[in-house]
């Protein structure tokens, strides 16, 4: 039986992984391969990486740790941020990426996810929608969900879908940083809406709002977070033993 | 010396850096020298059947690999590569594969219950035939692999040696005497895919 996936995800700028960390045992806590070889160890299913820096120097400082990562890791690793052409889709892929995550680049460039799933593959576009509520609809956001798109977020996963997103992270702004649970709502509404598996993210506080993601949401695929296991308020192995109490199946 | 084919196709870093982990010298190359001096061969592979076939056969590997694997020198395919190992592949049109495991390419969606999510993506747990394969050596029954694929090796019968459940039965890998494939990716499935291709190197 297919396993459901927890993925924890790090955010890297200047090479240095943000929000920070606090982990026994760990000397360098905001070290990304460290991070990455001890979460890998611990029963991540996956990893994503984020790269936030804005300078070109610090995209050549990710690609150098990615590089350093996928030659130290072998689990599958999502790589986004900046990728806005499909250059940049080689850029990552060389340096050992399975896949590629594309959010405020396929908003300026649609065709973006079919030039990607073209060249590489549906199974290799991970399109992630940061996605809030505004006057009860579900809209779509861009720039790390500082600008709303007046987009229809529903509909536009949809068509990168038709358009050969292969993965679809849902990131709802409204739950983001609450710790008060997924948005199971919002991701009823897209698990609905298309066939692709689909990442949760956004909103988890502690285990048991990975057990209820995955209870009332059997069409949900993985859950995504940050800073719970960054802190060690979460703890992957506890996480999985809680789900299989439950009756999930994990790896 | 282990020869990882170079022809265009794929994502080869972690597959390089997985023999790298485990100590093995393996080398990215598509030159007919290096590979005939290779003690093993490993075929990788990501995308369109068609496409890959054609590369290969391009670049004079595809009669390459026939001849090599009928010496008996072991060939392992991963993913797309295992697929290549069959004899033919029906995703978008028929396409002739290199013929060394009988079976044939088909779309996983006439195997498994209908409305299941495809691609199969993640990881699934792996079911052995009767008489365990000495690639499965260092693996358990149940164990976990990643997997990636929305077309797998269908009719295989003898060949399979071992399968996963995806809302119905589907082929992980296969074997004819010295020729192996694996539908999943052991170069991304953590300690169990190294610990396949540390048995592979075993071989």
């Amino acid at each position: 039986m297919i396993t459901k996936r927890i993925i924890p995800c790090l955010d890297v700028k200047d090479g240095r992984v943000v929000k920070g960390v606090n982990f026994l045992g760990l000397a360098d806590v905001s070290s990304p391969v460290k991070l990455a070889e001890y979460y890998s160890e611990c029963g991540a299913d996956e990893l994503v990486f984020y790269d936030i820096t804005a300078s070109s120097d610090g995209r050549r400082l990710f690609t150098d740790i990615l590089c350093e990562v996928a030659s130290k890791i072998f689990i599958p690793l999502t790589v986004g941020g900046g990728i806005n052409t499909i250059d940049d889709f080689d850029r990552v892929l060389k340096c050992g990426a399975d896949k590629v995550s594309v959010n405020s680049g396929a908003i300026k460039n649609p065709s973006l996810v079919s030039e990607g799933a073209k060249k590489y593959g549906d199974q290799c576009v991970v399109l992630s929608a940061d996605i809030k509520r505004v006057n009860g609809r579900f809209t779509l956001f861009a720039k790390g969900g500082r600008e709303n798109t007046g987009m229809d977020a529903i509909e536009w996963i949809k068509r990168c879908c038709e358009n050969g997103a292969g993965e679809v992270v849902v990131n709802s702004i409204d739950t983001d940083g609450v710790k008060g649970g997924f948005d199971i709502e919002m991701l009823r509404a897209v698990t609905d809406a298309i066939s692709v598996p689909v990442i949760a993210s956004g909103g988890a506080g502690g285990i048991y709002d990975f057990v209820k993601l995955f209870k009332q949401l059997p069409g949900v695929d993985a859950g995504l977070a940050a800073s719970i296991f960054h802190f060690g308020e979460v703890k992957i192995a506890d996480l999985k033993a809680e789900l299989r109490k439950n009756g999930i199946i994990v790896r | 010396m282990i020869a990882i084919i170079d022809y265009g196709v794929g994502n080869i870093f972690s597959l390089s850096s997985s023999f790298k982990r485990i100590g093995a010298n393996a080398v990215l190359t598509g030159n007919r020298a290096e590979i005939e001096k290779a003690d093993k061969i490993v075929l990788p592979g990501v995308g369109a059947f068609a496409d890959a076939a054609f590369k290969l056969r391009e670049t004079g590997l595809f009669s390459l690999l026939r001849e090599q694997a009928e010496i008996g020198k072991p060939l392992l395919g991963i993913c797309l590569g295992m697929q290549m190992l069959l004899d033919k592949s029906y995703e978008y049109g028929e396409t002739e594969g290199l013929g060394l495991v009988e079976g044939s390419v088909k779309p996983i969606c006439d195997y498994i219950k209908k409305g299941l999510k495809i691609p199969h993506i993640g990881w699934n747990s792996l079911s052995f035939t009767k008489n365990k394969s000495e690639l499965f050596k260092y693996v358990n029954e149940g164990e976990c692999v990643y997997f990636v694929h929305s077309y797998h090796g269908a009719d295989c019968d003898e060949s399979v040696i071992a399968t996963t459940e995806y809302g119905g039965t589907l082929t992980a890998a296969v074997q004819n005497k010295n020729v192996y494939g694996t539908q999943f990716h052991p170069e991304k499935s953590g300690e169990v895919g190294l610990n396949i291709l540390r048995a592979f190197c075993e071989i």
